[in-house]
């Protein structure tokens, strides 16, 4: 087979003693083809190479006669562009070859950026981000006219989110430029490829593509930690268990630590420091902290320097390592694709097995473990539903597009359809997103003299002005993070950093942990926040936004399938087991198909319970409606809390006797939901998100701080104005289509109340049950979400208000009575 | 929850001077014995301000929403006289920009009652061609009505003042959350209104800019959606320290 190869490759080879795999042979029989290709392989199984050997072999071949940029390898991740690049320059250096691989991202000098226009390399590593702005040069043309091969690096992270939206636009645009071009996809695996080959597709067909599996690695060892520690029944942070973690660690060899967030991160690497009495080499690695410490623990890591990293998602990606022993999950795993990819991240040898130890944070964890469990051993994934292209990062391409010269509209709407995320877009929301770039897409047609496209008389759209090119390379991307200011010691060295509305709440002397260690806030200076070391041992713990993902449907319905089904409990902890024995006894186990709901009083309120088991997002959503409902209903409901298995509602009076296939039918998805959309602070949040990617407002960049007033625009203002007086522009459009998912996960709970429809069973009890006991634990510790803005304020507002109330010359009186 | 909150109320009688102001839910406030309705800083035409500039096509309904608001005040408190207390447009070229149908709206608000227009600094020379009186300030009793305090050192401090001008916001933390809003701020001598225009946001009162010229024992009254709350100084979160 190696005879396929040109003979400095296999000499190459054969010098290591290595041979390619067979899947690295057959992405060079595709390549030779022309096709493109999916390639999905475990990590470890010579992923990037595969990818990377058709165009070495390509360039190889051609020797002298390549001119211009050959490869471009999209990742993203800068660091594994950085690393990717490195790893190439080794056997190439070794070779002898004359082929120049670079990278191009958000870090790269601004004079290196020119002369990579000027004289791309034959091989550019670069992001989704970059990408965009690199094809809204005029001369993007030029730049791109002898590309031959595009290959996206961990599609699987991508190709569901905006990210991945705006990178299928860029690949249609590169497309029209390069026709040639062959398109090759890298991927972990996932449950269903096709999705991914339609994707990846220049035709948006998957037949196009090629599929490539690589050769399956030996089978994960994966247990669940037998704890001898009492289990928590709530709590998520998995403290309880951090002595048998130390423990593991102990036995030797390197471990990752997952944990689910970055506040868990900190008080996990607390935990285990006040114990490492063997001083055990113990690292932390999570996304707030500064670039330079997250590449040092990686380095050390791969020089095996270290014995254990507590990490977040920052290290789900990136980098291969062969060094890792031993994977922990610390907290329930969430979904069961993850899990697998973050076991995968044990061991990069494809022969070994990896080992994985999966750690509950709570009773309910348990069951969540255990279903992940059954998952990796039945090779189960969760499906991703289907999501169709943001208007929103259509609307940023467009733009684009227009910065790099003049637009042709039909064909531009014809190109767009070949990205696989808007295979299905219809005409007439192209056309209004059109309009938005260009004028506003208002139907008061007020604004066509500022507009930002212009037509001229041959037909095209041309960018107006400048300043519209400008706003466009100042904003692009779809990552929409809350404001951040870095973190300081002293006014020295940047730890890292923290949202902005995390540092609002701080006030001078208070301490909270971060990266490692305990700070006390001193003040904001510009965009850092100063700090010195914390005394004392009771810090506020950052709280950091987002970081949470909800149980995925798939583990839901394991989970389920457990709970209904008591000869699936012989593997479970003795005292879980009890939990679930004495729940049976005391009122019933929830059914796979049905909704089981409780009621019962305490503490002179009543408690409504549903076990829904459909996430954390769908649950806030339904507490919102449900307790509209119940309201109407004269229950008088006081405030829910949403876990991601249950939801609590509590209120005055007892819904023992109210009709709950009335309150849990599926048209509260109709009028309610629409009334609540118009005052949610998570719809503003998402429109916010929108309007920025969409280019209506700005995003705040650093150095603007101090003219802030002028810059920024309160999207709150804008959604209420747009809300009443153009409901359907083609923005709240996006954001309703962003509400199906996401914070609001409407979709999901739309599922739950249809499957559940006709087999809710109601038990009334004299007091909580023991499944009920985890979410009342809960109530004060999550934010409530039942009372509204306006309650809360009536909670604090203070006496005056009373006193006023009371004054019988205060009523409240009009002028005609005056 | 859809719950009516026991202490919002939509409207709250302030004493300034000695004399009642009713502040309202809208944003507007009113004075009994005069049947004087004052709104602050309408801003009108601030969306299409971006526009012009190149900057971003906003929803261009800014005007017609604060107008909407205006009028379902003037209906529900029937004033006497309404006066503007300046930054009205928000600049000079935004009534060229107002689309017809809104400066007719406007032009038969201002003939269906008394009116004032007070000079603001986005707006030196006020709306005239609609009618209605235009000055620098107005005398209401001991309550004198500007766009911002008195600043020359000469003057005499009037014993009562209401302005506009600095768009007061306030922040409170409640279980953890943080809620800000637009508010009227008021020591008892003088009362600050909110900007009442659609796309107009805000300063926190605990700003410099603000508590600089309130006595240190000042409260607001914060508009939420079902009424107004009150809070004293002390409870509000000021915007995080920042070093000179």
């Amino acid at each position: 087979m190696t005879a396929a190869l040109p003979q400095v490759l296999s000499g190459w080879f054969a010098a290591r003693d290595w041979s390619p795999h067979a899947h690295q042979l057959a992405m060079l029989e595709a390549a030779r083809e022309g096709d493109s290709t999916l390639l999905i392989a475990p990590t470890g199984g010579g992923k990037t190479l595969a990818g990377f050997l058709p165009s070495l072999v390509e360039l190889i071949e051609a020797g002298e006669a390549v001119q211009g940029l050959h490869t471009l390898y999209i990742s993203p991740l800068k660091a594994l562009a950085v690393d990717i690049q490195r790893n190439l320059d080794t056997p190439i250096a070794e070779m002898g070859l004359a082929i120049r691989a670079e990278t191009r991202t958000g870090d790269t000098p601004q004079a290196k950026r020119a002369r990579q226009r000027r004289d791309p390399p034959q091989m550019l590593m670069t992001t989704p981000e970059s990408l965009a702005l690199m094809l809204s040069y005029e001369d993007a043309p030029e730049i791109f006219a002898h590309l031959r091969c595009v290959i996206v690096d961990e599609l699987h992270a991508i190709e569901d989110n905006k990210r991945g939206d705006l990178l299928a636009l860029g690949l249609s645009r590169l497309q029209a430029l390069a026709p040639d071009l062959r398109r090759v996809g890298l991927s972990a695996t996932v449950a269903e490829p096709d999705r991914l080959r339609r994707w990846i597709s220049p035709t948006r067909e998957a037949k196009d593509v090629r599929l490539v599996l690589g050769e399956a690695g030996a089978e994960p060892k994966v247990d669940v930690l037998q704890s001898g520690a009492r289990i928590p029944w709530s709590g998520h942070m998995g403290a309880h268990a951090v002595p048998e973690i130390y423990g593991l660690l102990k036995r030797g060899g390197t471990t990752l630590l997952f944990v689910n967030t970055r506040a868990q991160a900190e008080i996990v690497f607390q935990e285990l420091w006040r114990l490492n009495e063997d001083g055990l080499r113990i690292a932390l690695h999570h996304g707030s902290l500064a670039v330079e410490q997250r590449r040092k623990v990686e380095a050390a890591m791969v020089r095996g320097d270290l014995d254990a990293v507590v990490a977040t998602s920052s290290l789900d990606l990136g980098v291969d390592w062969a060094a890792v022993d031993l994977v922990i999950q610390i907290g329930a795993p969430k979904g069961s694709t993850r899990l697998l990819q973050r076991i995968g991240r044990a061991n990069h040898r494809i022969d070994s097995p990896s080992e994985a130890v999966l750690v509950p944070a709570n009773r309910f964890e348990v069951l969540e473990c255990r279903a992940a469990l059954d998952a990796i051993r039945e090779h189960t994934l969760d499906g991703v539903p289907a999501r169709p292209g943001g208007l929103d990062v259509l609307a940023q391409h467009i733009l684009g597009c227009a910065c790099a010269g003049p637009v042709d509209r039909d064909a531009l709407y014809a190109q767009v359809r070949t990205a696989g995320p808007y295979a299905d877009l219809p005409r007439e929301d192209f056309d209004d997103v059109f309009e938005f770039v260009a004028t506003g897409g208002y139907a008061l047609g007020g604004y066509k003299r500022f507009q930002r496209l212009f037509r001229t008389s041959s037909g095209l759209y041309e960018i107006a002005s400048q300043t519209a090119v400008r706003d466009y390379r100042m904003n692009v991307g779809t990552i929409v993070e809350a404001p951040t200011l870095k973190v300081r010691q002293g006014r020295g060295r940047v730890l890292g950093e923290v949202e902005e509305g995390f540092v609002n709440h701080l006030v001078e002397g208070d301490t909270f942990v971060f990266a490692g260690r305990l700070l006390e806030f001193v003040e904001v200076h510009e965009t850092s926040v100063i700090t010195r070391p914390g005394q004392g041992d009771a810090p506020a713990v950052p709280a950091y936004a987002g970081g949470r993902l909800p149980l995925s449907t798939h583990l839901a319905d394991r989970v389920r399938t457990i709970l209904s089904d008591p000869a699936r409990w012989s593997d479970l902890p003795e005292q879980v087991r009890e939990w679930l024995d004495v729940q049976r006894w005391r009122s019933l186990l929830p059914s796979r198909e049905g909704l089981l709901v409780e009621t019962f009083p305490r503490n002179r309120k009543h408690y409504l319970v549903a076990y829904t088991f459909e996430g954390r997002n769908a649950h806030q959503t339904l507490g919102m409606l449900l307790t509209r409902r119940m309201e109407r209903a004269g229950l008088n409901p006081l405030g829910f809390v949403a876990t991601d298995y249950v939801l609590g509602v509590w209120s005055t009076r007892s819904a023992e006797d109210a009709d709950l296939d009335a309150l849990f039918d599926e048209d509260m998805l109709g009028d309610d939901l629409e009334a609540w959309m118009a005052d949610s602070s998570l719809l503003k949040r998402t429109f916010r998100n929108v309007a920025v990617i969409a280019g209506l407002i700005q995003r705040r960049h650093p150095g603007e701080e101090k003219s802030r007033k002028q810059v920024t625009f309160n999207s709150d203002l804008i959604y209420d104005v747009l809300r009443t007086h153009e409901p359907n522009h083609v923005l709240l459009r996006a954001t309703r289509a962003d509400a199906a998912s996401g914070l609001t996960d409407v979709r999901r709970l739309a599922d739950m109340l249809a499957r559940v429809k006709g087999r809710i069973t109601h038990r009334h009890l004299d007091r909580v049950s023991p499944l009920a006991v985890p979410v009342l634990l809960e109530i004060g510790r999550e934010a409530v979400y039942g009372a509204a803005l306006d309650e809360l304020l009536g909670e604090s507002a203070d006496d005056l208000i009373h006193e006023a109330m009371d004054n019988p010359g205060t009523r409240e009186f009009g002028f005609d009575a005056a | 929850m859809p719950r009516e909150p026991s202490t919002a109320r939509t409207t709250m009688p302030v004493t300034i001077a000695g004399q009642t102001v009713v502040l309202d839910q809208s944003g507007a406030a009113w004075l009994p014995a005069t049947g004087d309705l004052l709104v602050s800083d309408l801003h009108f035409e601030k969306g299409s301000s971006f526009a012009e500039r190149g900057r971003s096509l906003l929803p261009p309904y800014d005007t017609a929403e604060t107008l909407r608001r205006l009028e379902k005040a003037i209906r529900r408190i029937a004033p006497k006289r309404v006066i503007c207390l300046g930054d009205t447009l928000h600049d000079l070229a935004g009534e060229a920009r107002m689309a017809e149908s809104d400066r007719n709206r406007l032009a038969r608000m201002v003939a269906a009652t008394g009116w004032v227009w007070i000079a603001g600094n986005h707006d030196p020379a006020p709306p005239e061609q609609y009618g209605g009186e235009v000055t620098d300030e107005l005398r209401v009793g001991d309550i004198v009505l500007r766009h911002d305090v008195v600043t020359n050192p000469d003057a005499a401090i009037p014993a009562g003042e209401v302005i506009g001008h600095y768009h007061p916001k306030a922040i409170v933390r409640v279980r953890g959350r943080r809620i800000s809003g637009k508010c009227f701020a008021t020591d008892r001598r003088l009362l600050i209104l909110p900007a009442f225009g659609a796309f107009t946001g805000g300063l926190n009162v605990r700003d410099d800019a603000i508590s600089g010229l309130l006595r240190g024992d000042f409260q607001v009254f914060m508009i939420g959606r079902s009424g107004l709350f009150a809070f004293r100084r002390d409870a509000l979160v000021p915007d995080p320290k920042r070093a000179a």
